[in-house]
């Protein structure tokens, strides 16, 4: 027998083999999974794995062109090559032209993992290093095998070239090579990503995410025995499948506001901690960033072991705002933020475990429905000289029932800072004669900071409380200042019936500015930048109307590097300033260091959030304005003219 | 501290919120179970005499004491009229208890502060008043170290024989977090209780309280260290004197009046 028969029937057998080991490998990894709570399996959505391969995911992967065109060259290559070599050597086809395309994908591989190689020679920090920094060799070693392994095939060279010798050589790299890329995708190597990525991609939790927008966080069955996640196992089976997704490339952790304030949070360690828990074990392996101010190896876990203080401290969960960025900027499309909310519900409503001023901020919003506990008789005290249409009764006694607009006030209504905001805003929709009222005293908190706050039961009172409340009126549309509100209301209140047309105000005045209704002066020369807010932006995909307005007024935005989908959080979400985690700097003044970087006077701002931590940093700093306070500033009122006019 | 003979009652109601005068977990009840818990545990008895209400946010708000981590509330079911100190005494004299726990008073109807008094009477029991801890219970001579809570932070320690009444101060430790699932989990173990009407309070008229008026106190201080002066320091009581005698008391009365610019 020659050295390439002795080949051929080898491969043949050790192929199968590793095949079938993949396959028991699959299935052990796929009980894991199962082992979490049921939720709906889309089935249909297997079938779209490819195109949210090539599309969702490819246009995550591209912000980093070096790494996306390597992707494309090595998970390309690979796929390519996989299919080949089962033709080839398992179904034993013989055809030529399958050879050569062999040969051509097995370079192809070959070439992305160079480029693996020398991005791993000297690793950013966000990459894990361990088992990670072996795959660029494992990924050569089987491309390498097989490209010369084809050679011969092809006439290229003469059969039995090199001999025992080589053939020897070849049996090793080919073990190596399908061990790591067959065998390691489903018993836990590097490679894990691809299986469970691909299953994660088309079974995701949030399907309407691919080619749309799902950032509203799922309500919960508050009549249920457990309620939020306290193990591994309480988390939904296709949650445990996203956390197998991960790749551990550390884009959460180069995004997280928390992390790089030193708050003993990192999204892709959470992640791994999870993995660590539906398989059982301890995080002494884990080769990438810890938590700041945590060692690593001292926490362990297991599917039915509890989560908190004993695989991750609760400092780790109350330190996230929310802010997205980590979903965002995770390629396998991991959802950092419903997992986090998930085990706060379980800390907030069965162990009473909020920290900080959680416990005070939650009792304020269950007996007063707003956060500090203000009397809700006085929550219409700001506008006590606006004269503003109160939906319901008014003075005079008439019932106002329905109006154009129905302008939400939000917490903003106690709070001074943010009333001059609220106050620019009548001051415009006047001015662009908008037929507007309001809730006024019947109008409750959204129920934002307690959801994030784990409060699940209290924000869902106070939504069926604002739904029945605004169910009374009829109206066209909501009108906010407030993101965190107009996300709550457009994007959470479906699930308890409240569908409602809702719009930012800077959505909004965009329309006007649009249609002329207001006019702006646009020759004042503003140095300004404008700071997107996270439940505006990341969670609404809205970055263009505030954009829009600064640019009516002639305003030139000197943008930060940081901007729109990748704009770091002022710190202010996800109720951080209520649980208020130590960290090393804090979170509002490294956003303004970014506001200072760009030598603008004054950075715009379109939330009430942002304004309160931005005007938080200590001054000197430049200015915070909302936008609405700009348009006003800038506003050209009628003149005399029309006023004539009306008049006659 | 391990007190497992120790047989702890906390007695609890609806209490108000100031602004909003919603029903919710009165704050000095919820410190009494907060150091019931801390003295013995799951141990700790509660209970509330009144009705379990329709009223969803009344039953939400004496449910957030189960959410505390209380596994049942027994609940002497009363009709709204009646007297809840004779309520509650006819029940705890068929019990044997150690330490009875209330808070110094109600934030909602009569309000008075009295039923601590009036059921340490019934009962024949020693009565604490405004406590802010207890620091140790002596088994074996049937006494406790109580922590008093005095004006302006001071603090009295108190040897006290067991059984007692104690009423727990807004000084005590703060309450924890009320929980949804064990608010919602929690029982309500319900008897009836005694048939004792409030016959006294059955004609009395109910007016909305006012506030006392304030003596306007004029602030000289010059400098910001002045201000806190008089905003923290003990009223010095130089000026007062026990005064007996009618004749005596009246011109103590009338040289104020003088000195106040009054008369």
């Amino acid at each position: 027998m020659s050295s390439s028969e002795f080949l051929s029937h080898f491969l043949f057998t050790l192929i199968s083999f590793a095949l079938l080991l993949t396959l028991v490998g699959a299935v052990k990894r796929m009980l894991l999974w199962s082992q979490g709570q049921s939720s709906t399996i889309h089935w249909l959505g297997l079938l779209q794995i490819p195109r949210r391969y090539l599309v969702d995911l490819h246009h995550v992967v591209a912000r980093d062109k070096y790494m996306s065109n390597t992707h494309v060259a090595t998970a390309g290559g690979f796929v390519l090559s996989s299919i080949l070599i089962i033709l080839l050597y398992v179904f034993q086809l013989t055809l030529q032209i399958l050879t050569w395309a062999l040969l051509g994908s097995s370079l192809l591989m070959f070439i992305g993992s160079i480029f693996v190689m020398l991005r791993r020679r000297n690793p950013p920090p966000n990459l894990s290093l361990g088992k990670w920094q072996r795959l660029p060799k494992s990924l050569m070693v089987f491309s390498l095998s097989f490209f010369i392994l084809t050679l011969p095939a092809t006439g290229i060279l003469p059969s039995d070239t090199g001999g025992w010798l080589l053939a020897l050589l070849l049996v090793a790299g080919i073990i190596w090579g399908i061990g790591e890329m067959f065998c390691g995708m489903t018993w836990g190597g590097p490679m894990k990503h691809a299986f469970a990525g691909a299953l994660h991609l088309g079974l995701h939790r949030r399907q309407e995410r691919f080619g749309g927008q799902s950032t509203g966080l799922k309500a919960i069955d508050l009549s249920s025995k457990k309620l939020g996640v306290e193990k591994p196992i309480d988390f939904k089976w296709n949650q445990l499948l996203s956390f197998d997704a991960c790749v551990e490339c550390g884009r959460c952790e180069n995004n997280c506001p928390a992390f790089a304030a030193g708050q003993p949070l990192n999204p892709k360690k959470l992640i791994q901690d999870m993995v660590i828990g539906m398989a059982g074990g301890d995080d002494a392996k884990f080769a990438g960033s810890p938590y700041p101010g945590i060692k690593v190896g001292t926490h362990k876990g297991g599917a039915i072991i509890p989560i908190v203080n004993v695989l991750v401290e609760s400092e780790t969960l109350w330190s996230c705002t929310t802010c997205r960025a980590c979903v965002d900027a995770c390629p396998m499309m991991i959802e950092h933020v419903d997992a986090i909310v998930d085990m706060r519900r379980f800390e907030t409503m069965e162990k009473g475990q909020t920290p900080g001023k959680g416990s005070e901020i939650l009792e304020n919003l269950s007996a007063t429905d707003n956060p500090n506990g203000f009397a809700p008789s006085t929550r219409m005290n700001w506008a006590a000289d606006q004269n503003l249409t109160v939906f319901g009764h008014n003075e005079k006694k008439q019932q106002v029932t329905q109006a154009d607009v129905l302008l939400w006030v939000g917490d903003a209504a106690f709070d001074m800072r943010n009333q001059r905001t609220l106050r620019a805003m009548i001051k415009l929709l006047r001015a662009a004669k908008v037929d507007f009222a309001v809730l006024g005293d019947a109008e409750c908190d959204s129920g934002d900071l307690a959801r994030r706050l784990g409060d699940e039961a209290t924000f869902q009172r106070l939504a069926n409380s604002n739904i029945s409340t605004m169910n009374k009126y009829s109206f066209n549309t909501i009108v906010t200042a407030d993101p965190h509100a107009f996300h709550c209301i457009k994007n959470e209140y479906g699930e308890f019936g409240g569908n409602y047309n809702v719009m930012h105000h800077t959505g909004f005045f965009a329309e006007l500015v649009s249609q002329q209704k207001i006019k702006l002066d646009n020759s004042k020369e503003l140095a300004l930048t404008y700071h997107d807010p996270c439940y505006l932006g990341r969670y609404n995909g809205e970055y263009d109307a505030p954009r829009f307005l600064l640019e009516s007024m002639g305003v030139k935005i000197k943008e930060m590097e940081r901007s729109k989908s990748t704009a770091r959080c002022c710190g202010g979400g996800g109720g951080a300033p209520v649980t208020d985690i130590p960290g090393k700097q804090r979170i509002p003044d490294m956003r303004m260091a970014d506001v200072i970087e760009t030598k603008a006077e004054i950075v715009a701002v379109a939330c009430p959030g942002c304004s309160a931590m931005l005007e938080g940093v200590v001054e000197p700093r430049p200015e915070v304005k909302d936008i609405a306070e700009l348009m006003l500033d800038a506003l050209i009122e009628d003149t005399g003219e029309d006023m004539v006019g009306a008049q006659v | 501290m391990s007190n497992n003979n120790l047989s702890v009652i906390s007695l609890v109601s609806l209490g108000e919120h100031p602004t909003s005068r919603r029903p919710r977990r009165a704050e000095q009840d919820a410190r009494a179970i907060e150091l019931g818990i801390k003295l013995v545990g799951d141990n700790l008895q509660t209970l509330h005499a009144g009705e379990l209400s329709d009223d969803a946010s009344q039953q939400t708000a004496l449910r957030s004491y189960l959410g505390m981590g209380l596994a049942e509330i027994k609940l002497l079911e009363m009709p709204a009229d009646a007297d809840a100190v004779l309520v509650i005494a006819d029940y705890l004299k068929q019990q044997k208890t150690d330490i009875i726990l209330t808070g110094v008073r109600a934030e909602n109807g009569e309000s008075s502060g009295m039923l601590p008094y009036l059921l340490a009477e019934q009962l024949g029991m020693a009565m604490v008043t405004s406590i802010a801890d207890i620091l140790s219970i002596d088994e074996v001579n049937k006494q406790a170290e109580v922590l008093q809570a005095l004006p302006r932070g001071q603090r009295r320690k108190l040897k006290v024989d067991l059984p007692f009444i104690a009423s727990v101060d807004m000084a005590a430790a703060l309450p924890r977090q009320s929980a949804f699932g064990p608010a919602m989990r929690g029982q309500f173990e319900t008897t009836l209780g005694g048939t004792f009407t409030d016959e006294e309070s059955s004609d009395w008229q109910i007016v909305d309280a006012k506030k006392r008026p304030k003596r306007l106190k004029i602030i000289k201080a010059k400098t910001a260290a002045d201000r806190f002066k008089a905003a923290t320091a003990k009223a010095s009581g130089g000026g007062g004197k026990v005064v007996y005698g009618v004749e005596e008391s009246a011109q103590a009365i009338l040289d104020l009046l003088i000195e106040e610019g009054l008369i």
